[in-house]
């Protein structure tokens, strides 16, 4: 999902990135200049656009980071689109998607959609991209995402040995059985378990449809992919720049407005800043640390900054209860989220740019609801020793880990002095050289303590935030987590409709709260700054990245 | 001579065979492999691990994997690195643009360098050898980030002399002057105290002072003299400077955006990305092979008693 | 901004610049038997203001890495808030995490000193010793020695940094002295290579010379030639680099530390501190500052000191 892999990319290409990615203003919308209005700028003009090394070929089932997700995003079309302004899905090459028991799915799709090289949108180019995705020696790194597609499992190849991702012997079958073509515009979908937040999902690049072209040769397509989106793809020289033009035979009601985006790669943020200030930038996604400091960005970039919550949590990890049973207590970890005083470290390490956790989802979402993890997630450093004395106190020193490569560092030790503080328990922050040596140590169970931890919702529903992270045998529980009643309540939400279903999801969220496997900290704000010659960037609140496709050139 | 240098360069194949395998069995002793930071938090779907296991040989022991290597590397293929772009054609690309700048900043070394050493010997003791001191101080003692980072505000953002950073793919020497500046800094500290105090020396010794008897009193007739004999270890330094520069600029390139070799090792070690690192390192053990090659020549140039026969 | 290896990989090291230890005889001194060249030097030494400026400058820091309590009595973790201005409470401020940067700095001064000595050194006598060895019996000893300092150049410092630290991890309940000793063997390693190379040069510089010559057609033993005449003679660039190198190697520490291959949190040192100040840089530039001017005293000190001694000992003075 986008989220782990977007933390990959930040953790070991910008070593500033994640840090950064992560100030963020109490939620709300803190915009600079009056160019979050209307949008009906002139069409037009030429920008350049901060970029990063996308680290996979440009494919929608391939593409999960942001650097080079926001390539693909603007190339492809899928059925739904995120509206930037409320995350919500809207409806884009779906005409509509129907279901009685959300597990058999009729999907229509509007005619006349064309791909770049001229060729229509039909039915069949959302099946056998789907299919592609999926199957196993395609080696897609966003397969995951077709998992609940009935059929899913005989395209994986079985693992020979249990444990070792031994090459497989080939996958029973190439093609998703729950996957029907039914004519030129319909196909339907059968998924293996009820499913109510599909049409949310659906609007996931890793969903884009494939051009015929793109079968015949997958690889080299990548080196100038086409999709139905509303810019093409003029070049992309890869470590420099990616030129994106807009696309005249776009149908959509999505199109954009400048006529050329080009994305310049750069290593660093502080670059790409100081490039902004100087005017040879037009749209920086991420602004870097020293900027945020004593909101500097603010002078230096006088009405053309622009800061908004996204879905996204930071959160502390605790190690399994196999690694480290002196943290296996349910009250001392909530002692120690309760001696964190969430809103001072927001204060003094990014100067307001954050927004305290009060639960393990993040607002933004669909089913988000404030207040799940309740009091534990409120500083109280009273009530916290209390616990820690009934749990009989924590010999030794309490370690919080991060990756080193990002820059984790100043809020670990703050949170680790807030800890200290308040419970008199001594508390380190321990670095880990980089990113690959964590994520090792962590899946080998060498992680001993607390690490940092974060989710970017792939999209935006709170079911994103908890099946994943916290269901028994989830792909990211490093936490081990399990919860029989925490499992049973996620699947019965999957059965249910609408209000309902949401509510049975915030139910399931609230019982995290007694085995706390994690320490909600904050949600992040994206800030992004802009040159002069700009109007009318914003935000994308589902994604926390510059919405390009509304930014007009003055 | 001639038979000296066939004999150093015949010496490079085996140094340069046992490097590859060095550094290809450390990097692949590293902890976590190329796919443990690839996919994020979630750790990569199963048959893309098998993927990049299969591309990397990581599932055959290192001597296995090692003479795989090798076979490719005969026919000139060096892999390719975790974004799928030949390890040779980035090689190429980084050892052009990050090779111009270091010669840039030795050029700037050496001239300011020796010359403000040369001042400072002749003047030895006076405010001159002190202003000189002090600025070399600030140069050791500041890290180099905060020159880069100051010289990029306000030499490029406010006053916009130099560019901010480097966008293009084949840099002109003006865009690369603010960089290869600041990149010389810290070496031309070393040059100048090294220039100083052999000089210094040197113009005390017996041979300056017969000099001087034998009527060759014109200072630049010594000072010429006594700074051929006290140039070795200015050279020598400036030699194994030179691949440092290649490849350590990690924080100058990074500063200014450019597209060099350190970068692209540093990164390449946090990815586990083995096949750009053994190749980058290979490179820059060639180069240092050379460069200490030449070192050594020059040793005889500027002072003869030193054969290498 | 994270950090990478600070162009140290140029790093080498030096000798502790105050001692060249007490055999070191003077090349041509045989004809003044009753004034040694130690108390030569000694004597000349007495004589500069360098000197004893630098001298009292490594006393106190010393002192400041030995009993930080004299000079300070605020704990280096205890929090105030942040980022405040140097006051008459805080006199050099308080840093991103509200800490004050007094205390750091004089609690930093133990690490740092630790790091900067005991790396110089060591670099110095083993790339020295290297050196010298090998410019002296040359042939296939030089071959040998000098294609390993040709690999060794070339391994980045972030690839031996994590091997070296995984190969011999700390953690919280390692003894503070061995994990100092542990980073300083780590910048060993990587920082010898360029001192042996360094004294080589200057050692195949001294051999062809006349009194070296006739020491060996008196039948001097090689160990008699090269205390008594090589290293004498060849010691000025050797230590011109340690000097320099000490304030490198002050640097390196911190960026292995910030890796999790050097000290462990939560230690305190003057690369920390600047390193940690970097952010501030535009902003609050006084927390970079304090820290950055206690490592150019340092440097500064043994720079002085080092240019001292060396005047007093070089035989060619005389």
């Amino acid at each position: 999902m986008r989220a782990k892999t977007r933390a990959a990319v930040v953790a070991s290409l910008s070593a500033t990135a994640l840090l950064t990615a992560c100030g963020g203003g109490g939620g709300g919308d803190a915009g600079g200049g009056g160019s979050t209005g209307g949008g009906q700028g002139a069409g037009g003009g030429e920008i350049v656009a901060r970029g990063c090394q996308p680290q996979n070929p440009l494919i929608g089932g391939d593409t999960g980071e942001s650097c080079g997700h926001d390539i693909v995003e603007l190339f492809t079309s899928t059925l739904y689109k995120y509206d930037p302004d409320t995350a919500e899905p809207k409806a884009d090459i779906a005409e509509s998607i129907e279901t009685t028991d959300n597990t058999n799915f009729t999907v229509k799709i509007k005619p006349g959609y064309k791909f770049q090289d001229g060729t229509e949108v039909k039915a069949k180019n959302f099946v056998d991209a789907w299919n592609y995705t999926a199957y196993a020696p395609n080696a897609q790194y966003l397969s995951y995402f077709m998992e609940p597609i009935a059929g899913f499992a005989d395209l994986q190849s079985e693992d020979p040995d249990g444990d070792g991702p031994q090459k497989g012997p080939k996958p029973k079958a190439a093609k998703m059985s729950g996957l029907k073509v039914v004519d030129d515009h319909t196909f339907t979908i059968k998924t293996t378990t009820p499913v109510s937040n599909l049409p949310v999902r659906l609007g996931y690049t890793a969903f884009a449809p494939q051009p015929d072209a793109f079968f015949k040769d997958p690889k080299t397509f990548a080196d100038k992919p086409i999709g139905a989106g509303p810019y093409q793809v003029v070049s992309y020289e890869k470590g420099r720049q990616a030129v994106l033009q807009k696309f005249s035979g776009y149908s959509g009601q999505f199109g954009g407005k400048v006529d050329k985006i080009t994305f310049r790669i750069y290593q660093d943020i502080e670059a790409a800043y100081n490039d902004l200030l100087a005017g040879n930038l037009d749209v920086a996604d991420e602004l870097p640390a020293s900027a945020l400091v004593a909101k500097k960005f603010q002078s230096d970039l006088p009405d053309r900054w622009a800061q908004k919550a996204y879905p996204a949590i930071q959160t502390i990890m605790f190690a399994p209860d196999k690694v480290s049973p002196d943290y296996a207590n349910p009250k001392i970890r909530q002692a120690i989220s309760m001696s964190i005083d969430r809103q001072k470290i927001i204060n003094d390490q990014f100067d307001g740019a954050r927004q305290p956790a009060t639960g393990w989802g993040a607002p933004g979402t669909q089913g988000y609801a404030e207040g799940l993890c309740g009091e534990f997630c409120t500083y109280n450093p009273t009530k916290a020793k209390q616990l820690l004395a009934e749990a009989g106190g924590f010999k030794g020193k309490l370690t919080i880990s991060y990756n080193a490569d990002a820059a984790h560092k100043d809020w670990v030790t703050a949170t680790c002095n807030s800890i200290r503080t308040a419970l008199g328990v001594d508390c380190v922050a321990a670095p880990v050289t980089d990113f690959a040596t964590f994520r090792d140590q962590i899946g080998g169970g060498k992680l001993k303590g607390m690490f940092r931890s974060g989710w970017i919702a792939d999209y935006p529903h709170i079911e994103n935030f908890l099946t994943p992270q916290y269901s028994t045998g989830g792909s990211s529980n490093d936490n081990k987590y399990s919860n029989p009643a925490f499992d049973k309540k996620l699947v019965e939400a999957g059965t249910l409709e609408g209000e309902a279903s949401l509510k049975a999801y915030q139910d399931a969220e609230k019982m995290l709260a007694t085995g706390m496997p994690s320490i909600p900290m904050w949600y992040y704000t994206a800030q992004i700054g802009w040159s002069e010659k700009m109007n009318n960037v914003k935000v994308n609140v589902a994604s926390g990245r510059p919405d390009l496709l509304s930014a007009t050139v003055k | 001579m001639g038979k000296y240098v066939i004999r150093r360069l015949l010496q490079m194949i085996p140094v340069v065979l046992g490097t590859t395998f060095i550094i290809y069995a450390m990097v692949f002793a590293l902890p976590g492999d190329p796919t443990a930071g690839k996919c994020g938090d979630r750790g990569c779907p199963p048959a893309v691990v098998a993927e990049i296991r299969e591309q990397y040989n990581l599932d055959d022991p290192v001597p296995v994997a090692y003479v795989k290597y090798l076979g490719k590397l005969a026919t000139g293929d060096l892999g390719e690195n975790t974004y799928g772009i030949p390890v040779t054609q980035d090689l190429a690309q980084r050892y052009a643009i990050t090779g111009k700048l270091a010669l840039m900043a030795i050029a700037i070394e050496a001239v300011i360098g020796i010359l403000a050493g040369v001042l400072a010997a002749i003047r030895k003791g006076s405010f001159l050898d002190s202003l000189i001191l002090v600025s070399t101080l600030v140069v050791i003692s500041v890290p180099v980030f905060v020159i880069g980072v100051l010289a990029q505000f306000y030499f490029g953002v406010r006053l916009g002399w130099f560019p901010v950073t480097v966008t293009s793919r084949n840099p002109s020497m003006y865009q690369l002057l603010m960089p290869a500046i600041v990149l010389a800094s810290l070496s031309m500290a070393y040059v100048t105290r090294l220039t100083r105090t052999n000089l210094a020396e040197n113009l005390r010794a017996d041979y300056v002072r017969t000099a001087k008897a034998k009527g060759l009193t014109q200072r630049r007739a010594i000072g010429l003299h006594a700074l051929r004999n006290s140039m070795i270890p200015v050279v020598t330094f400036m030699g194994y400077d030179f691949g440092a520069l290649l490849g350590g600029a990690i924080v100058t390139e990074r500063i200014f955006n450019i597209q060099g070799i350190g970068g692209y090792i540093f990164q390449s070690i946090n990815h586990r990305d083995g096949f750009a690192v053994v190749g980058a390192v290979t490179a820059l053990v060639i180069v240092y092979l050379i460069v200490n090659l030449v070192v050594d020549l020059l040793y005889g140039v500027l002072d003869p008693r030193i054969s290498h026969d | 901004m994270t950090d990478t290896p600070q162009q140290s990989v140029t790093a080498t090291a030096g000798i502790e610049p105050g001692e060249p230890s007490t055999d070191v005889a003077p090349a041509r001194e045989a004809a003044a038997p009753a004034r040694s060249l130690t108390s030569d030097a000694w004597r000349q030494l007495r004589r500069k203001p360098a000197f004893w400026f630098s001298v009292v400058l490594i006393a106190l820091f010393v002192a400041m890495a030995a009993f930080p309590g004299l000079f300070t009595s605020i704990d280096p973790r205890q929090v105030f808030d942040v980022r405040q201005e140097p006051s008459a409470e805080h006199w050099f401020g308080t840093d991103g995490q509200g800490y004050d940067i007094y205390s750091r700095t004089i609690h930093g001064a133990r690490a740092s000193i630790l790091v900067g000595i005991l790396t110089t050194v060591a670099t110095t006598l083993i790339g020295g010793a290297v050196g010298i060895l090998a410019a002296y019996f040359g042939g296939w000893l030089d071959t040998i020695v000098s294609r390993i300092t040709d690999v060794f150049f070339a391994i980045p410092v972030l690839l031996g940094g994590i091997l070296f630290m995984s190969a011999f991890p700390s953690d919280q309940s390692t003894p503070y002295l061995s994990v100092v000793l542990k980073v300083v063997a780590a910048l060993t390693i990587l920082g010898w290579p360029s001192l042996a190379r360094l004294m080589r040069g200057s050692v195949l510089q001294v051999l062809p010379n006349d009194y070296i010559q006739a020491a060996r057609a008196l039948g001097a033993s090689p160990w008699r030639i090269i205390t008594k005449h090589v290293l004498p003679n060849s010691l000025a660039p050797i230590l011109v680099v340690s000097t320099i190198n000490l304030g490198v190697f002050i640097v390196a520490e911190a960026t292995l530390s910030f890796l999790g291959i050097g000290l462990v949190p939560p230690a305190v040192s003057w690369g920390v501190a600047i390193n940690e100040g970097l952010t501030f840089l535009r902003t609050f530039p006084h927390i970079p500052l304090f820290p950055s001017l206690f490592l150019s005293l340092g440097v500064l000190a043994f720079i002085m000191l080092g240019d001292a001694a060396r005047d007093a000992f070089d035989p060619k003075s005389r």
